[in-house]
């Protein structure tokens, strides 16, 4: 087998199962070694599966002999987000409080990958319950970014995508609540897509902020996200909130010309970008315009309030959605207990980390009595306003380009002690999941440090389509 | 003594008050499965076993909506005079408890699917109305067990087959005005709920639950007394105690200069006393929010309409029609509406009887006491209304005597077999047959010369004598009537 494990596309997978140049199950085997191998640079893996990954393997080997499709991603490696469950494969978010969990049953998204010939790998490090944008708040420990170690990969599926840059994986999946797919796509130079809300089933996806939780993938390839989300996207009757709107096949959309094209720049945010991330993102939009795209300004007035206005939803919804892990199931339970009530506090105190404290009790204040009006029912309030400037940007423009994040990838220990500083580092990615719009982040180039900055791309309800065909022509500009 | 129960107030104390009281009724909906997910709601599985990631609320799971059991709330809804709101929105009751597995309820708040009904009540002859604030759905929590294993001493154990079992809360307005109001309350809810099959409402098994909020005041005043929240109100029995006990100590406490706390108290049905379990200050914030992860519940008017035609003859209306259409007295009537099945029971067989009072002595007297005696339900009942209303008829027709049909009733309700089956199988048919009555009255007259002598003397009350033996030779199965008339017009 004479392929490059680094650099392999679902492309290329498929052409060597086909030509049989490969089988699944070698495929799986030097991927396997390959990433347990090179996980030590960055610490994206928390645990592998290797008996998972060769007994899909093998199912598509089968198939493949017996003349049968073998599905969309035949013995493509996956990297998934230890925060999706995995049947059987310790699932923990990254959390004590779950270190030894191990699930019963599968997420839906990852039955789907599976059933398409996925060969899952493994399971990879993100900020503690998907709380963080660096991925340090992991209570084992963080993750390198690929592109320079000594700096985080951004967070929280911080590594998703550092598996993805660094070859340990072909594709990942992620989760996004307020920008931890874009985020660390930026970072990491690779391509990480947050689908409409509803558009991928949550069921399975260890819940953070339930109305503003998202799976979706990352890639090094625009194709490869598109493909790698086709499979996982549809309506699941598991979850109430899951779109019945139909599934495009969103690959075959791709490689058509985007001239003509209106995008759409909102100058509340490029106000807030400064330095050489803004330099990078404004010749992104020169590629764009050179593709024959139509730019113009799109006022997002209620951007200002984005961040205010997620903190406390995301919170509210977080402290209620963490209270489960109690010390009466699962794996942790404090030893310094003698009632119940010490049993909760000392389970919850020492089990999760500072940052999951912070925001459970940030949630529960907003919605204690007294409190609510003011903050979570303001609050909800403020998102409408903020999904209606994207209605009105969208009846002006098919799509709106705007920067991930208004710095590229930081030291590792560099903004742990500032929370606020992390949360104010959001302020690109929030807008677009507070609004439940389709997003990505795309590579967009380096600063001359060679730390990459990503492009995001925003577009209407389920209308990844468009999203996706603007990155591809970005992508092979 | 350690601790003493407090001092209760006098009758005369408590006269002199007015208490205040509603209710807040929790029924389990009769669905197959869960409210959130497929599992059975079957009682007495063993435990933790009709579990599965959503109702043990393992991460990543998410609930979906039963939609039968929206069916069931929104016919309870209607039932109870509600007004259904089109669009309702579940909310999230946060609290810790170790049988509630994700933390938080799934509960209806601001939004209720049903609101502003009412239900009728009678007391002592006096008709009374009594609010219904709202109904919302909700799930249930598993329960913990302190009792009964090997380590109970050190651990409690949780069992969560019960987690999700769908519930609808109904809540009352404070227009309770006495421990009977309240039993008068939730028998009619009960009632309603048991023929809408919305709940079985057993409440050994804890389908029907109840929490009452209770306060005095002197009588005549406006301002409303503090209330406690007296909670465990598990038997009809239980609560009415629950509430003359805490009246009692209410009144007493204001009479002796003291203040009513804002509190939740348990009933306590071994000691017969409410007993403070936390104050206002101690109660729980529930940081309710709209739930996340279900989508606002629409009912459209389509569906409503469909369920409100859907609706069975409610308790309050069929017993007025048993008085209006068959001439019940008022007390049999509720008698025989105190459940769909005992109704349907006597419709079918003062149907096939023609005979509607008849009918219903004989499922009042009986039936009813043949199957308390053998501790079945209606539904149950090796006679079926059909042969009763047989049986009925047979009287009815001069076919059979009541005694004779006194004979027969348990020989039907032993074999399940129909009354004329019985009366051929023992030879027991009335004789109404003149030719074959007039050989044993002839017999008898024969017989008894001295008594006819007597009757055509002037002692006419000695007829009876010479029914008796006509009846005693004909081992009961003369028909009295027709033996008379013939003893009659044979001495005339």
């Amino acid at each position: 087998m004479d392929l490059d494990i680094a650099s392999l596309t679902i492309g290329k997978i498929r052409h060597a199962l086909d030509t049989r140049a490969a089988s699944a199950t070698e495929l799986a085997g030097e991927a396997l070694r390959f990433a347990q191998a090179e996980n030590p640079k960055t610490g994206a893996y928390l645990h592998f599966s290797p008996e998972r990954a060769l007994a899909a393997a093998r199912r598509v080997d089968e198939k493949i002999a017996r003349g049968e499709d073998p599905g969309e991603l035949a013995g493509v490696p996956v990297a998934v987000k230890d925060v999706i469950v995995t049947k059987g494969l310790r699932t923990t978010c990254g959390s004590k409080m779950l270190a030894d969990y191990v699930p019963p049953y599968d997420a839906t998204a990852i039955e789907r990958i599976e059933r398409a010939g996925a060969l899952i790998l493994g399971k990879t490090n993100c900020d503690e319950f998907a709380m963080g944008s660096s991925t340090e708040n992991s209570a084992f420990g963080p993750v390198r970014n690929p592109r320079a170690p000594d700096r985080v990969p951004g967070g929280s599926s911080g590594g998703s995508a550092a598996a993805v840059a660094q070859g340990t994986a072909v594709v990942a999946l992620g989760s996004d609540t307020g920008g931890s797919i874009r985020q660390p796509a930026s970072f990491c130079g690779v391509v990480g897509v947050t689908p409409t809300y509803g558009r991928v089933s949550r069921y399975g996806l260890t819940a953070f902020a339930s109305s503003l939780d998202h799976i979706g993938p990352f890639a090094r390839s625009v194709r490869d996200a598109a493909a790698l989300l086709g499979t996982m996207a549809g309506r699941d009757p598991r979850d109430a909130t899951s779109a019945a709107a139909p599934v495009p096949d969103y690959t075959s959309q791709l490689n058509r010309k985007v001239e003509g094209l209106k995008l759409g720049l909102p100058p509340e945010y490029l106000k807030e970008l400064k330095g050489e991330s803004g330099d990078v993102f404004f010749q992104g939009v020169e590629v764009l315009k050179k593709l024959g795209c139509e730019v113009r300004e799109v006022a997002m007035p209620h951007t200002d309030y984005a961040i205010a206005t997620y903190y406390i939803i995301a919170t509210a919804e977080a402290s209620s959605n963490l209270a489960r892990y109690d010390g009466v199931r699962y794996t942790f339970r404090s030893q310094h207990s003698s009632t119940l009530a010490e049993m909760y506090r000392a389970t919850r105190g020492e089990g999760f980390g500072a940052e999951c404290k912070r925001r459970i009790m940030l949630g529960t204040y907003v919605l204690s009595a007294g409190y609510y009006d003011a903050y979570y029912l303001k609050a909800q309030k403020v998102r409408a306003l903020v999904a209606r400037d994207f209605a009105q940007a969208f009846n002006q423009v098919d799509a709106i380009v705007a920067p991930v994040s208004p710095f590229p990838a930081f030291r590792l220990g560099e903004k742990i002690d500032d929370p606020l500083a992390m949360y104010l580092s959001d302020i690109f990615t929030i807008t677009g999941s507070l609004a439940g719009v389709p997003c990505m982040s795309v590579p967009c180039g380096t600063t001359a440090e060679g730390l990459p900055v990503g492009l995001q791309i925003l577009t209407r309800h389920f209308d990844e389509t468009t999203m996706f065909r603007i990155a591809d022509a970005f992508e092979n500009a | 003594m350690s601790t003493s129960a407090p001092a209760l107030a006098t009758p005369e104390m408590i006269a002199r008050y007015e208490p205040v009281i509603g209710l807040e009724v929790h029924a389990q909906l009769a669905t197959a499965t869960k409210i959130f997910c497929g599992c059975p709601t079957s009682f007495g599985a063993p435990p933790n076993s009709n579990v599965c990631p959503v109702c043990l609320g393992l991460p990543g799971a998410l609930p979906v909506l039963n939609r039968v059991a929206v069916d069931l709330a929104v016919k309870a809804g209607l039932a109870l005079n509600c007004t259904i709101r089109v669009r309702s929105r579940f909310a999230r009751k946060n609290y810790f408890y170790p049988d509630l597995p994700k933390g938080y309820q799934i509960s209806q708040y601001d939004e209720p699917f049903a609101e502003h009904g009412w239900v009728d009540i009678v007391v002592a002859g006096e008709p009374r109305r009594i609010g219904v604030t709202r109904v919302h759905m909700e799930d249930d929590a598993g329960k913990s067990i302190h009792e009964g294993f090997r380590d109970s001493d050190l651990y409690s154990y949780v069992d969560l087959n019960r987690s999700g079992t769908p519930l609808i809360e109904i809540v009352s307005e404070p227009d309770m005005r006495s421990s009977q109001e309240a039993y008068a309350y939730m028998t009619e809810v009960k009632q309603v709920l048991e023929f809408l099959e919305v709940s079985s409402c057993d409440m050994e098994k804890g389908h029907l639950r109840c929490d009452a909020n209770v306060s005095v005041r002197l009588k005549g005043a406006e301002k409303l007394g503090t209330k406690a929240e007296v909670k465990n109100l598990n038997s009809f029995r239980f609560m009415k105690e629950a509430l003359d006990y805490e009246i009692a100590r209410q009144v007493a406490l204001i009479e002796s200069g003291g203040r009513v706390e804002q509190e939740t108290r348990l009933y306590d049905p071994d000691l017969g006393e409410t007993v403070g379990m936390r104050s206002k200050e101690s109660a729980h914030d529930y940081r309710y929010f709209p739930e996340p992860d279900l989508m606002p519940l629409a009912i459209d008017e389509d569906r409503l309409g469909e369920l409100r035609a859907s609706l069975p003859e409610l308790p309050s209306r069929l017993r007025a029609r048993f008085v209006a259409e068959y001439g019940l007295r008022e007390y049999d009537a509720e008698v025989l509406t105190q459940s769909r099945a005992t109704s349907a029971y006597f419709e079918t067989a003062a149907r096939i009887s023609g005979d509607p009072k008849t009918t219903a002595n004989w499922v009042m007297g009986d039936l009813m006491g043949a199957l308390k005696a053998d501790g079945k339900e209606i539904g149950q009942s090796p006679v079926g209304a059909g042969h009763l209303g047989e049986l009925v008829k047979l009287i009815g027709a001069g076919a059979l005597s009541g005694k004779l049909a006194k004979q027969i009733f348990p020989k039907m309700y032993a074999t399940g077999d129909a009354p004329a089956a019985i009366v051929e199988r023992e030879g027991l048919a009335q004789i109404s047959d003149t030719g074959a009555l007039e050989k044993v009255i002839d017999d008898v007259l024969a017989a008894n010369p001295k008594q006819v002598e007597q009757y055509r003397g002037g002692k006419t009350t000695v007829i009876n004598f010479l029914v008796g033996q006509v009846m005693k030779q004909t081992r009961g199965q003369a028909n009295v009537g027709v033996v008379t008339e013939l003893l009659k017009t044979k001495l005339g």
